[in-house]
């Protein structure tokens, strides 16, 4: 699935589409995110993957987005549009927490 | 084992009632005059004690039905195996306490699985749910669908058997970033007036998922707002707390509580901060029922020392 999608993205940029789409990866691994915090453009898709042999999820510090729980292995992607600072945590596992900037 | 605390004059009533009997598939719970304690699960003098008392209870926790990784890449069976256990024991508990994580992913075929396996050992099962049992669309529908009647808000509720007074709490739900285990305003104030009316020598079983102490904050085992509960437990003689979750065993007696928690059916987690993370720990194959094996303590009445009896899930 990941794979598709990287095969999209890189015919978009070689094919010189106009969208300036990114794709960044956070891996869940450890019950830790990691990177716990980046910064991204506007429009960058953000998705998360989940490396442990323990269910996480995605959940906005106040709810604003969410996840199902993800097993092993699963994904979850989200497109961030404008600027914003925004954190989360897994809602399993609330000690672990994350932080996204989007700045132009 | 947990650690005990021990005195030149051996070991004290108090100490004795700590160092209770712990099952990795279970603790076998009897009530002796009005103070709660554990006998082994196949220890034949305890449960000549457990008959003369007439009253028994058996704690299980974390069957993570579902759970398919190589932690235990059958963890149904290891439930079976303890369920197993349950059926052989020669006096049958009055009933049995699942402190939470039946399930891994809260799947409607999880549950049905678990129904199936623990309902098969024909005793009632008062549940609490732990945070895998809360995943579903809904965030705790599936779960209260099935155990929530007679519950309030995520699932909380009390009953009564011999004159001990048992209290399910939930502190998984509506969690909050940065968080431990959390039990709200409405549970604290459904608890006070739930135990208000109660003399201060009632005994008190509290059995929730995520230790109602602070273990590891770290890896999040603790309840941030446990103190309050432990706040209105204090007036009362003998306080029984009963957790999961950490899939090991710890103790700790403070004032008139005495803490617990029960090991997994399913898989091992390690000790506070010896790894990387709390996720699942990772044991050879054929050890692995070593570590979900049973550990069993007998108290016989009258004699302060304790007989400490380890016993596998199956001879390794």
């Amino acid at each position: 699935m990941i794979g598709l999608r990287c095969l999209a993205l890189a015919a978009i940029l070689a094919f010189g589409g106009a969208a300036q789409a990114e794709e960044i990866v956070i891996k869940i691994e450890n019950f830790t995110f990691h990177p716990a915090e980046i910064t991204i453009k506007p429009g960058t898709t953000v998705t998360w993957q989940n490396g442990d042999d323990i269910p996480h999820s995605i959940v906005e510090d106040n709810a604003k987005f969410r996840s199902k729980a993800l097993d092993t292995g699963e994904m979850f992607s989200m497109t961030f549009a404008n600027a914003a600072v925004i954190g989360y945590f897994c809602g399993l596992h609330p000690h672990m927490k994350g932080k996204i900037v989007v700045k132009p | 084992m947990a650690h005990h605390e021990y005195d030149d004059d051996g070991i004290s009533r108090r100490h004795a009632l700590e160092c209770m009997i712990w099952a990795g598939t279970g603790v076998l719970w009897t009530v002796s005059a009005g103070v709660p304690k554990s006998l082994g699960l196949l220890d034949r003098a305890a449960a000549a004690e457990v008959a003369s008392s007439g009253f028994t209870f058996l704690q299980i926790s974390d069957s993570h039905v579902g759970f398919d990784k190589p932690a235990n890449p059958h963890a149904i069976d290891t439930l079976r195996e303890a369920i197993d256990h349950v059926k052989a024991l020669p006096q049958k508990p009055s009933f049995m306490l699942h402190t939470g994580d039946i399930t891994h992913l809260s799947k409607p075929a999880q549950f049905d699985n678990a129904e199936q396996l623990i309902g098969s050992a024909g005793v009632p099962v008062h549940y609490v749910p732990g945070e895998h049992d809360i995943v579903d669309e809904g965030m705790g529908t599936t779960y209260l669908e099935r155990y929530g009647k007679n519950t309030k808000g995520s699932g909380w509720y009390s009953f009564d058997q011999n004159g001990v007074h048992f209290v399910g709490l939930v502190n998984v739900a509506n969690l909050k970033a940065g968080g431990l285990g959390f039990l709200g305003n409405d549970q604290l104030e459904w608890l006070e007036d739930d135990l208000r009316a109660l003399k201060a020598s009632t005994p008190i079983v509290v059995f929730a998922h995520i230790p109602l102490w602070s273990i590891y904050p770290n890896w999040g085992w603790g309840t941030d707002d446990a103190a309050i509960p432990l706040g209105y437990l204090k007036r009362f003689g003998s306080v029984t707390v009963l957790n999961g979750h950490i899939h090991q065993l710890m103790q700790k007696v403070e004032g008139n509580v005495t803490f617990h928690t029960a090991r997994s059916t399913a898989f091992p987690q390690p000790a506070p901060g010896t790894a990387p993370s709390p996720g699942p720990m990772l044991v050879p194959a054929e050890k692995l029922r070593g570590v979900l094996g049973i550990t069993s303590v007998t108290y016989t009445q009258g004699n302060e020392a304790l007989a400490i009896t380890d016993t596998a899930l199956a001879n390794q």
